[in-house]
């Protein structure tokens, strides 16, 4: 133990073992919905790791993207399997930070005093966005361009002839070129090592705070003689073991996607991506990848006022603000769905439905029929329900009827 | 700064409105075998001999073919026409983008990854099938599938000259009524029903009337071999990926039985 004492007394490494992991008490009544935090590191490492790999012979030129990307898929060792386990892994990436924030809705985890782990959390999640969309630009197919000039081109909408030049500068030229796509590559390299290090505060945020949980309780109230939590347990080997089981399941789904349906019907990988950007034909239908389309569908929902876009942007970008300030909105006496009224259950199963269709919203054409109506009908409607699921619940969190929380936490 | 503004407006343009797809046309099952490396032997040697002219396949290097059982010297003598190249090359043709641009009204497209652009060989099989006489193209022919392609029907000795026949239907918003098999009778039907009443002209299906050198079944089998071929060269991994899912996946499933396992022993003193 020599070794490790000498290293202590130049580095913490055995205090930050086991106040992170060893000692660390995190309550013993985790259910399947805590498995997503460490899941989304998974896929973090998973798209850095694969990242670095593509990028050791992907070649970020407006002439040769497209072709190096299908030297990776053909003629490097591997190369398919490690591009399909980064494409499949962003869309799984987001599938597993949607499960996080949905697990943080349901207990109340934004709660006081978890505003700013909420906050930080949120900053990860457009960071991510960011990442992802520089990432779709780089095979260079015709969804990667279009797609990237329609997104990009919502900042020409800022008024106050700011917009256009912003947009000039983002892209480096008037349409999306190989200037665009060369600081694409740049930015897409750097932004994960920023997310790292975002996860890693978010982290530290967490252990100051304490997990919270599915009885929102706060373990750290109900301590034993000896300072531990009554309800703790020590994450390492506790939920060290419990997270590998997770990881082994989610695998298996993963490793299902990226050996038997890579595409994944189109929605991971989309068709017209298979052919080389040309910027004088564009598709007929232009759709951003699933994990946008909520956020897309909101978008197109609000019309063009005074000429301008903007209003449809603002509407976009507020759809997202709204998580920053949405742990001053909850008004409700308990954190967690289990002992909040039907009120509250009840604006959250419709919150569900509601982004899980605008989701949908996003990938169809506007003019497409469902039940009878158009999408363009059906866009506004739900993009109103969604910001009335926030801005309403600081009203109805107070009216509901909320069930007296217990002082333990039940299994 | 107005031609900006004309881009930019015109890029915005998908935001608000964007058009559906095309109407749907039935596609016939081409029924592929990957594993059937006959097939995409001969396949190989249409795409070579008849589509090659015009259409590179830029991505893949003849030493492909390897993979399906043809030796160098048979990729050399039956593939490769340019006797300058090396198996190890990739399949670029000499024909400039820009002179087929002049010649064809667009450039021929690169056919690597068509099966995955097009979703997949029922549309490959399905258009290659689909030619028909039409003298008001260009080229004189049409495409049931692919509708005023600019392309000339490549096979046509090899299947012969086929021509449309067509169906003349009652439409009324879009909604056919009535069904007939020549215009007049359509046309006598449609202004019976007065007002909104339109004819629209389908193909309903095609006929031989010029045998090739193949038999109508022979030539199933070439638009079948050249399908294969197209989707084995769009993805050449896809069979060793499936192999290979099927062992990652029961490694997987014993992994986490274990690490399950694992978990409840060490659970079991948390009350």
């Amino acid at each position: 133990m020599s070794f490790l004492n000498w290293i202590d007394e130049r580095f913490p490494l055995s205090k930050v073992w086991s106040e992170h992991l060893a000692d660390y008490y995190a309550p013993k009544n985790f259910n399947f919905w805590y498995f997503f935090g460490s899941l989304a590191m998974l896929m973090l490492v998973n798209q850095i790791v694969t990242g670095v790999w593509l990028a050791m012979a992907y070649k970020p030129d407006a002439d040769l993207a497209f072709a190096s990307v299908e030297y990776i898929m053909r003629d490097m060792d591997y190369g398919w399997l490690i591009r399909y386990m980064h494409s499949t892994g962003a869309s799984f990436f987001f599938i597993v930070v949607y499960l996080h924030m949905f697990r943080g809705l349901m207990y109340g985890s934004y709660r006081q005093p978890r505003e700013l782990l909420w906050i930080i959390g949120v900053v990860i999640y457009l960071v991510m966005m960011a990442t992802a969309f520089m990432g779709y630009l780089l095979p260079w197919g015709q969804m990667s361009y279009w797609g990237a000039q329609v997104i990009v081109n919502l900042f020409a909408a800022v008024p106050f002839g700011i917009g256009e030049p912003l947009s000039e500068w983002i892209r480096g030229d008037y349409v999306i070129s190989d200037a665009t796509l060369n600081r694409f590559f740049a930015l897409h390299f750097l932004l994960p090592f920023v997310l790292a290090a975002l996860v890693f505060v978010h982290i530290v945020a967490l252990h100051k705070v304490g997990s919270n949980n599915p009885d929102g309780i706060e373990i750290k109230k109900n301590k034993d003689e000896n300072g531990i939590p009554r309800d703790g347990i020590k994450f390492h080997p506790y939920y060290s073991i419990k997270d590998v089981f997770g990881i082994g399941v989610f695998l298996i789904f993963f490793t299902a996607v990226i050996f038997f349906a890579p595409e994944m019907g189109g929605y991971f990988i989309e068709a017209p991506n298979f052919e080389p950007a040309n910027p004088l034909k564009t598709p007929e239908h232009i759709a951003p990848v699933w994990y946008f389309t909520p956020f897309y569908a909101m978008l197109r929902a609000v019309p063009p006022m005074f000429g301008s876009q903007f209003p449809g942007v603002l509407v976009m970008f507020g759809s997202i603000a709204l998580f920053f300030i949405l742990p001053w909105l909850d008004r409700s006496p308990v954190k967690s769905i289990r002992y909040k009224g039907p009120i509250f259950k009840t604006a959250l199963a419709i919150f569900v439905v509601t982004f899980v269709f605008l989701g949908y919203l996003g990938v169809v054409a506007s003019t497409e029929m469902i039940l009878g109506v158009e999408a363009s009908i059906w866009a506004p409607i739900f993009t109103a329900i969604y910001f009335a699921f926030f801005l309403l619940m600081p009203i109805y969190s107070k009216l509901d009827k909320t069930k007296p929380v217990p002082e333990r936490v039940t299994s | 700064m107005k031609k900006l503004i004309a881009v930019a407006a015109l890029a915005l343009l998908p935001l608000t409105s964007f058009a559906g797809g095309g109407a749907a046309v039935q596609l016939e099952d081409a029924n592929i075998d990957l594993t059937n490396h006959a097939a995409i032997q001969r396949g190989a040697k249409y795409f070579t001999n008849y589509c090659m002219g015009c259409h590179s396949a830029k991505y893949v290097r003849y030493q492909l073919m390897k993979q399906v059982g043809l030796s160098e010297e048979e990729i050399k003598d039956n593939l490769m026409f340019d006797k300058n190249k090396k198996v190890g090359d990739l399949m670029t043709i000499a024909l400039a983008p820009e002179d087929a641009g002049k010649w064809f009204g667009a450039p021929a497209p690169d056919l690597t990854l068509e099966a995955r652009l097009r979703k997949g060989p029922d549309w490959i099989y399905s258009y290659l099938k689909g030619f028909y006489s039409d003298p008001s193209r260009p080229m004189g022919v049409n495409n049931t599938v692919f509708k005023n392609v600019g392309m000339p029907n490549v096979l046509w000795e090899l299947e012969g000259v086929k021509e449309a026949v067509y169906r003349y239907d009652v439409a009324h918003n879009g909604h056919a009524v009535e069904s007939f098999d020549n215009k007049a009778d359509a046309e006598a039907a449609a202004a019976k029903h007065g007002e909104g009443y339109k004819v629209e002209k389908h193909v309903e299906s095609l006929k031989v009337v010029k045998p090739g050198q193949m038999s109508s079944a022979e030539f199933d089998q070439v638009a079948r071999d050249l399908s294969t071929y197209l989707v084995y060269i769009a993805e050449p991994n896809k069979l060793e990926r499936q192999q290979m899912g099927l062992w990652v996946i029961l490694f997987l499933s014993i992994f986490t039985v274990i690490a399950y396992m694992t978990k409840k022993e060490w659970w079991k003193d948390v009350h």
